[in-house]
């Protein structure tokens, strides 16, 4: 592969190319589900293929292809410096990039059990022995249970002179009952929403969940829930757990802080940002207590969104965000950093495999852990404890949100009285952040792997990490998906 | 009109036949016969531009082979996106390594039989063909026109083509090329915005200058949008905002998804569920779809009369789900195995013969929406959908556009919706960003459920 990058490399370097950046990856992939006490699918995947991204004309150009002959990266070569010569139709200023020094490193990140090295059908015992558990609960009218791994070697090799070997695995499992009733439809999942938990580990996370310990619990619950009671709608004091906060930071503090947004890149599909430049160093993001991070280093933790170095050759960091509920930082490219004048980039660049180009990606965007003890955060007269997202929501500017969850509580004098179902909260980012009054400290904080993040046309789909630990907030409006 | 019939360069019947060849040889070598092989081959370029310039611009081409064997009633697939001879053998290797490690499963099928397809042809030589330079010029074009309004413009100019086809053992051989070409553009102004867009096989059928004249035209009229009430009103939807919110339930008109019970339609077909001028089909033959004529196991596709007159009357059916149900394939399944089964995803929603001005002009009090963004699931059953409207949102008033507003969010049953819709447009090839493209008209419908109102 090392050949391969540095041969493609090649290609791009002719007369006219200020820059040019190579990615050379293979991929392998197993993916396996039951539903109702059968295979759902199973499949085993392979990949493999070269990206080239060019400045030339002073514009980007980018092609990517699967054919690895000379013929093929030649074509693809010369495919990218064309298009990179075509962009000057429409050109304002040439591409400036941030410095960035040159690096050779091989990396792998750490995996204590090989997930491919455990057999097929040991995995699907373990989900068929799920699904068993779920259904012996005459209410579930529908199991599911899935697994996924995945192990990506990257080579990268730039005109900086860069040469980095990277291997990722990731491994990912979850299920969740569904209970039919009375014309409505409950489900409850574990150990999240949306495929479960999803991390930089090998199959030692799956160990770890303890999937077949959770179900019994789970199926009750689901099955419980079309005997609750609806969700009040009103303003309340609310209370997240760990889950479905590190959604709302993914949403409400991750996708604002892409520079790319801020400056117009996304406008026409993702969106842009509130946090237009002005407010960088002068916006109250959030109470005293909020601080976040975006770390990609692997002292973080085992995140989705943890490497050694981003897809354009910057190694990972950590940069604040919000530092005592003050917003100090955006998650930068080279050239973005360039762009505000910023001695480098903070390295968030990542890509959705070999065929797309990078783009500004949120890492590990986490809220850092409060010093409240788990107790202390449920210690208030009344409010609503909510777990695990079932719907999610946010505008183009990223300041209105909705969120439902698949259950909550009613909390009285820091006890739980009654489950409610169907709970939907929602509110404007800046004013939901800084009524944060409680953050339970590191025994309850969880790094969250989002495995479905979209951006960029085309669309790339790509893994995120969100810690957190469960937290409360004052006076949010609940019960707005289901009023009127 | 359709272009002509072109076997694409990126993977012709010949390619498919050898590769088939390949996977069969590897597979009999194994003594296993029961084989079937999904190939796709796409070429794919986009030109992105933002703040009035190019800013990215990519191609990519890419190919995939998938492999399903079938061993003593066992299945499993395995893919890799190398079709030469030894990766081919390598990816059987793996299904009947799969395939052997499962449990027998009693209800598996054999593999398809062969069956007749009708030609859906959809491949133009203008989308295949285009150059880098033809698309960056439309796009300095279309930049032209905003800039020269004052606005700033973002969007995306794509084309490409992709090649798909299914091969087994028992025969089947259906193969299909086709071109899409894609525009979208949104116009900005300090606090407005306009957008655009438009989709079509051959990328000469719309024109984007029109589109970018659209979005300029709707971010001006916008400006200084008012802050007003959320609260119930009387919606036109604009055919992207139908496209994208109604698009959401059709994954539930599926003989699985009943099965399983998570479909809204639960207890609810051939009962009156929407109003009585809601007529939906799948129709892959339509002249404004796009698609192959067959399904993830090669059944050819037959329309469905999804909704007629406001009553659910078909659902699609894969050939597991119509052996269960006693009834023939629609031919609408996903490859096998999965766990969804089926969903009908060439959708014809008929419209009306209103236009955009009558519609207008006689709505006294409403809301014009042209877009609708980040659209979520609230209830399952009672189809309640939340989402916020985006790039030019109106207020209007005695039959006039009377100001851009403030963008709301709306908590919304589609089932409310479609008994509330009184004029439809004629139907269209939408293309929005939150569903399939479909064919679809706008429409206006009483009591919209805003529920909150952002800060822009």
């Amino acid at each position: 592969m090392r050949d391969l990058a540095g041969r493609a490399l090649d290609r791009a370097l002719r007369n006219g190319v200020a820059y040019a950046d190579v990615r050379v990856i293979e991929s392998r992939e197993r993916h396996l589900s039951t539903k109702n006490g059968k295979i759902g699918h199973i499949s085993a995947n392979e990949s493999a293929g070269v990206g080239i991204r060019v400045i030339a004309a002073g514009c980007w150009g980018f092609a990517a292809t699967d054919d690895l002959t000379s013929e093929g990266l030649e074509r693809a070569a010369a495919l990218a410096i064309a298009i990179a010569r075509s962009g000057a139709a429409a050109k304002k200023a040439d591409v400036q990039l941030a410095p960035e020094n040159a690096y050779q490193i091989t990396w792998s990140s750490p995996t204590v059990v090989d997930p491919f090295a455990i057999s097929i059908d040991q995995q699907i015992g373990l989900l068929l022995q799920v699904d068993a558990e779920l259904r012996r609960n005459p209410g579930v009218t529908l199991s599911e249970a899935s697994m996924d791994f995945v192990r990506s070697r990257q080579v990268f090799a730039s005109s900086l002179g860069s040469l980095i070997d990277q291997t990722r695995t990731t491994s990912g499992c979850g299920f969740c009952a569904y209970a039919y009733q009375d014309d409505a439809i409950q489900k409850r999942s574990y150990p999240n929403s949306f495929g479960g938990q999803f991390q930089l580990k090998g199959y030692e996370l799956v160990q770890e969940l303890d999937l077949p310990g959770n179900a019994a619990r789970i199926a009750e619950q689901a099955v419980a829930l079309h005997s609750a009671d609806q969700c009040p709608e009103g303003e309340f004091h609310l209370i997240l757990d760990s889950s479905q906060l590190g959604l709302q930071i993914h949403e409400s503090i991750g996708h604002p802080i892409e520079l790319d947004r801020v400056l117009g890149s996304e406008a026409n599909y993702a969106g842009t940002s509130f946090l237009t430049l002005d407010k960088l160093n002068r916006l109250r993001y959030g109470s005293e207590l909020v601080n976040v991070v975006c770390d990609a280093r692997l002292e973080h933790g085992p995140g989705l969104g943890t490497f050694a170095f981003d897809d354009e050759g910057v190694p990972a960091q950590c940069t604040p965000i919000i530092q005592d509920g003050q917003f100090v930082g955006y998650m930068t490219s080279r050239e973005t950093a360039a762009a505000i004048g910023q001695p480098r980039s903070n390295g968030t660049m990542r890509a959705d495999g070999w065929a797309r180009i990078p783009l500004i990606r949120m890492t590990n965007v986490s809220l850092l852990p409060g010093r409240q003890t788990l107790d202390e955060v449920f210690d208030v007269d009344h409010a609503i404890y909510m777990e695990t997202n079932r719907s999610w929501s946010i505008d183009d500017k990223r300041y209105n949100f909705q969120f439902g969850c698949e259950i909550a509580w009613e909390i009285r004098n820091g006890r739980r009285v009654r489950m409610l179902k169907n709970p939907t909260y929602s509110g404007i980012t800046t004013n939901f952040w800084n009524a944060c009054d409680a953050i339970a400290n590191r025994d309850h904080w969880t790094l969250w792997g989002v495995p479905n993040c979209g951006k960029g046309q085309p669309e790339q789909v790509i893994g995120t990490g969100h810690g957190a630990s469960p937290a409360r907030f004052r006076n949010i409006r609940i019960g707005a998906g289901y009023a009127g | 009109m359709p272009g002509s019939s072109v076997e694409s360069d990126l993977l012709t019947r010949k390619d498919c036949e050898q590769t088939f060849h390949y996977a069969q040889q590897a597979a009999r070598e194994r003594g296993v016969t029961a084989i079937e092989l999904l190939l796709e081959a796409s070429s794919h370029a986009l030109t992105r531009f933002a703040n009035n310039a190019i800013h990215q611009n990519v191609a990519e081409q890419s190919r995939r082979a998938s492999v399903r064997v079938i061993v003593d009633g066992r299945t499993a697939r395995a893919a890799t996106n190398r079709l030469d001879r030894d990766s081919l053998s390598r990816a059987v290797d793996q299904a009947i390594e799969v395939a052997k490690s499962l449990e027998f499963d009693p209800d598996l099928l054999p593999l398809a039989e062969p069956r007749a397809i009708a030609d859906c042809n959809r491949f133009f030589a203008s989308t295949a063909e285009c150059s880098p330079e033809e698309r960056a010029r439309v796009v300095a074009e279309a930049i032209g026109v905003v800039e020269s309004a004052g606005q700033t413009t973002a969007g995306a100019y794509s084309t490409a083509q992709t090649t798909e086809a299914i091969l087994n053992s028992r025969g089947v051989f259906a193969y299909h090329s086709e071109t899409l070409a894609r525009f979208s553009i949104t116009a900005m102004t300090a606090d407005s915005s306009g957008w655009a867009k438009a989709s079509s096989p051959d990328r000469l059928a719309f024109d984007p200058l029109e589109l970018a004249r659209r979005a300029a035209l709707k971010a001006e009229l916008s400006r200084a949008p008012r802050e007003i009430m959320p609260g119930r009103y009387t919606v036109i939807l604009e055919p992207a905002a139908v496209l994208d919110l109604v698009g959401q339930m059709f994954g539930d008109f599926s003989a699985t998804a009943l099965e399983d019970r998570r479909s809204f339609l639960a207890g609810r077909l051939n009962q009156k569920l929407f109003g009585e001028n809601i007529n939906i089909s799948d129709d892959v033959y339509h002249p404004l779809q796009a698609g192959p004529a067959f399904d993830g196991e090669g059944v050819p596709r037959r329309r469905l009369a999804l909704v007629e007159n406001g009553v659910p009357r078909e659902v699609a059916y894969s050939r597991a789900a119509a052996r269960r149900a006693g009834v023939e394939p629609t031919g609408h399944g996903f490859p096998v195995p999965n766990e969804f089964g089926e969903a009908p995803v060439n959708i014809v929603m008929q419209g009306g013969d209103a236009t955009i001005d009558d519609i207008i002009a006689s709505t006294d009090h409403g809301i014009l929406v042209t877009r609708l963004w980040y659209i979520r699931e609230v209830d399952p059953f009672e189809k309640i959908m939340t989402g916020m409207t985006r790039d030019g949102t109106f207020l209007i008033e005695a039959g006039r556009v009377a100001c851009g507003v403030r963008n709301f969010r709306f908590n919304q049953s589609l089932i409310e919706l479609l008994n509330n819709v009184d004029l439809m447009m004629p139907a269209e090839r939408a293309a929005g960003e939150e569903a399939f493209d479909m064919v679809a008209p706008g429409l206006r419908a009483r009591n919209f459920n805003f529920t909150e109102v952002t800060r822009f």
